[in-house]
């Protein structure tokens, strides 16, 4: 294992990816000759040429359209969008093509393509640079989405999203970029991680906490610290909520009792609301107490950290939440 | 950059009998388009198509002509008003009208329709429900082709109306600056639904609009399927030998509504007989390069291909309801 930032594991998807296969191209607003405004992209545009490491002009729209037809055609792009708050200004070609042609072809055509995006708080970016809002993805059928956290896991799932022949839509973490992480594989190692399999990232008896992206970190964390006070949680990270792996949930909840439910979107309409309620069919006699959850509250994100902190759930809350639970 | 107007219909460059030839392949063409909406409109009214279909009649001559120039392995991207594009390349009619009845024989099974019709193994990447959706898709095409080192061309079908999306300008800007091998053709029916382009636009001569992108800008009489054909064929010469883009305004009329359930009362009937008069057939026809008997006979083939495809449509057998669940996802 290797320690790395997460923008550099994603650097490295890309690459060897691209290595490997040469429909694999990439198209995004400053991914070129600057390396990506999160830096994810460098030097790749030194090495495979111009086309396959495009800079776009700032057309959202147009540079996911033309991925579906790039995707349609042979080719497998890797789309990048600045901020995922952006998939707002591309959402015909996201939602009405990418995800909809292969069923309204009635099986004819397959798009393999991915878009990835940054979401998340925590930045002072503000209203339209903070949002999480993956459940918008998961709404629409056809489109699989990917909530990774580390750095390890942000190469393998990478790898994954790209090669699969469906659109995949991949939510990286902004605050995550240049985070450390001692969980990524040497190089050489070509390892995919599939989809729909959530990993345990914490064993524990007394409360399951769900989560994925940045809030796995946080629980984990929070974990932790319980641990010291002899509560023992169970964290999973999702990694992929289209496909969601409910069973390891449920197995979970049968030996917990309890669980917790933690995701960055609003709080309303979102992630948490729709685990709560596709596990509680298996798991309504195991539960010990209600379901919780815990979301970024519903208003806008703020400017000012001493506003826009409080609305969204880190390690404290989350250990404070754990231990009114148990 | 020169964008200028296209005036008199050249003459086409073959000898007499390729001439003809070429007619005949254009008669044939434009009138099993005509045939095959004057079908789908009966379907309606008789209670036997689900839902709505927008249908091509009128409009012949621009899906022909500018199909006429494409190659087997290029790329065409289509409309909500797709049928008259499919039939023109060469698309299964039995399939298209079965789809269009929703049938578990139709190309997509029943689960696109009207809309939606596609035909991947002909290059045809699909109908599209959205004004100006299949715009990128279409651009995209021709960057996938420039990606892999091929000389194929993606030709871009849409409306006058699609030509105010945001799609048009940020596909349009695109080809340009990267020579992309991608011909746009705008089929100005002259109306978005109800509206009147002229009363929502100041410009009423779309093709000027290429000036802006730095690519060429042509209009035609989209109602003359050799000119089209003449100047759509020099728009993918061009971008096949990597000159770029081109946009070609086809000045054309839609003679129903904007779907088979709208009367069209927003428009003068006389505007309708002015365009009637010189309909796509009728202008082929005054060409003189076909006789009565050809032209009959041309007539009675076709009839019984689209009789064939009604017949096959109508006796097909719905989808089982599972099939809903199919194809969302593929391995």
């Amino acid at each position: 294992m290797r320690e790395l930032m997460v923008r550099d594991a994603i650097l490295e998807a890309l690459d060897e990816e691209m290595a490997r296969d040469s429909s694999v191209y990439l198209m995004g607003e400053d991914i070129g000759v600057i390396g990506g405004n999160f830096k994810c992209t460098v030097g790749l545009k030194d090495k495979y040429g111009d086309l396959r490491c495009k800079d776009s002009p700032i057309s959202e729209a147009g540079i996911v359209g033309m991925g579906v037809g790039a995707a349609l055609t042979g080719m497998r792009p890797v789309v990048e969008l600045m901020f995922a708050d952006f998939l707002m200004v591309a959402a015909d070609g996201l939602f009405n093509q990418m995800a909809k042609i292969t069923y309204m072809s009635g099986g004819q055509c397959n798009v393999p393509m991915v878009v990835r995006m940054p979401l998340g708080g925590g930045r002072s970016s503000a209203a339209q640079h903070s949002q999480s809002i993956h459940a918008w993805a998961c709404h629409i059928p056809g489109v699989k989405v990917v909530v990774p956290s580390t750095a390890g896991e942000c190469k393998g799932l990478l790898k994954t999203a790209i090669r699969d022949n469906n659109p995949v839509m991949f939510f990286e973490h902004k605050m995550l970029y240049t985070t450390k992480f001692n969980d990524v594989p040497d190089l050489g190692e070509d390892i995919c991680i599939p989809f729909g399999k959530a990993r345990i990232v914490t064993e524990g008896t007394d409360i399951t906490v769900v989560t994925n992206s940045r809030m796995t970190i946080y629980a984990e964390k929070a974990a932790e610290n319980l641990r010291k006070e002899g509560i023992k949680a169970e964290v999973i990270d999702l990694r992929t909520l289209v496909p969601l792996d409910t069973e390891t949930i449920i197995n979970s909840v049968k030996k917990t009792g309890k669980l917790l439910i933690v995701d960055e979107g609003h709080i309303s309409y979102g992630v948490t609301g729709e685990i709560a309620a596709r596990v509680m069919p298996d798991v309504f006699y195991y539960l010990d107490a209600p379901i919780e959850r815990m979301g970024t509250a519903d208003v806008p994100l703020p400017f000012s950290p001493a506003l826009e902190f409080p609305l969204i759930p880190d390690d404290k809350k989350i250990a404070d939440k754990i231990k009114a639970m148990v | 950059m020169s964008t200028k107007k296209a005036t008199a219909t050249k003459v086409p460059a073959e000898g007499k009998d390729g001439l003809k030839e070429q007619a005949k392949q254009f008669y044939t063409t434009m009138y099993r388009i005509r045939r095959f909406e004057e079908e789908v409109f009966e379907f309606y009214k008789r209670g036997l198509m689900p839902g709505l279909a927008h249908l091509y009649l009128g409009e012949e001559a621009v899906a022909t002509g500018a199909i006429a120039c494409m190659r087997d392995d290029d790329y065409v991207g289509s409309t909500h008003r797709g049928h008259g594009h499919m039939v023109a390349r060469g698309a299964d009619l039995n399939r298209m009208m079965a789809e269009i009845l929703g049938k578990k024989t139709g190309y997509s099974k029943g689960k696109g329709g009207s809309m939606h019709i596609m035909d991947m193994s002909k290059g045809f990447l699909g109908a599209n429900g959205i004004v100006g959706g299949g715009i990128a898709i279409a651009t995209g095409a021709a960057y996938s082709a420039k990606l892999r080192g091929t000389d194929q061309v993606a030709l871009s079908f849409f409306g006058d109306s699609a030509a105010n999306e945001g799609t048009f300008h940020e596909s349009l800007n695109m080809a340009a600056a990267w020579d992309l091998p991608c011909v746009y053709v705008i089929e100005n029916n002259l109306y978005g639904i109800s509206v009147d382009i002229r009363r929502v636009t100041r410009e009423h001569d779309l093709y000027k609009r290429a000036a802006a992108y730095g690519m060429p800008g042509v209009a035609v009489d989209g109602n003359d399927v050799f000119a089209v054909r003449d100047v759509v064929q020099k728009a993918v010469d061009d971008a096949r030998a990597g000159k770029g883009p081109t946009l070609v305004e086809c000045k054309t009329y839609r003679w129903q509504g904007h779907h088979v359930g709208d009367p069209a009362v927003y428009r003068d009937p006389e505007e309708l007989a002015e365009w009637k008069a010189r309909e796509p057939l009728v202008v082929l026809e005054q060409k003189k390069l076909l006789t009565a008997k050809e032209i009959a006979e041309i007539k009675a083939s076709v009839d019984a291909e689209i009789a064939a495809a009604c017949k096959f449509a109508e006796e097909s057998e719905y989808p089982d309801a599972a099939e809903a669940y199919a194809d969302v996802f593929v391995d």
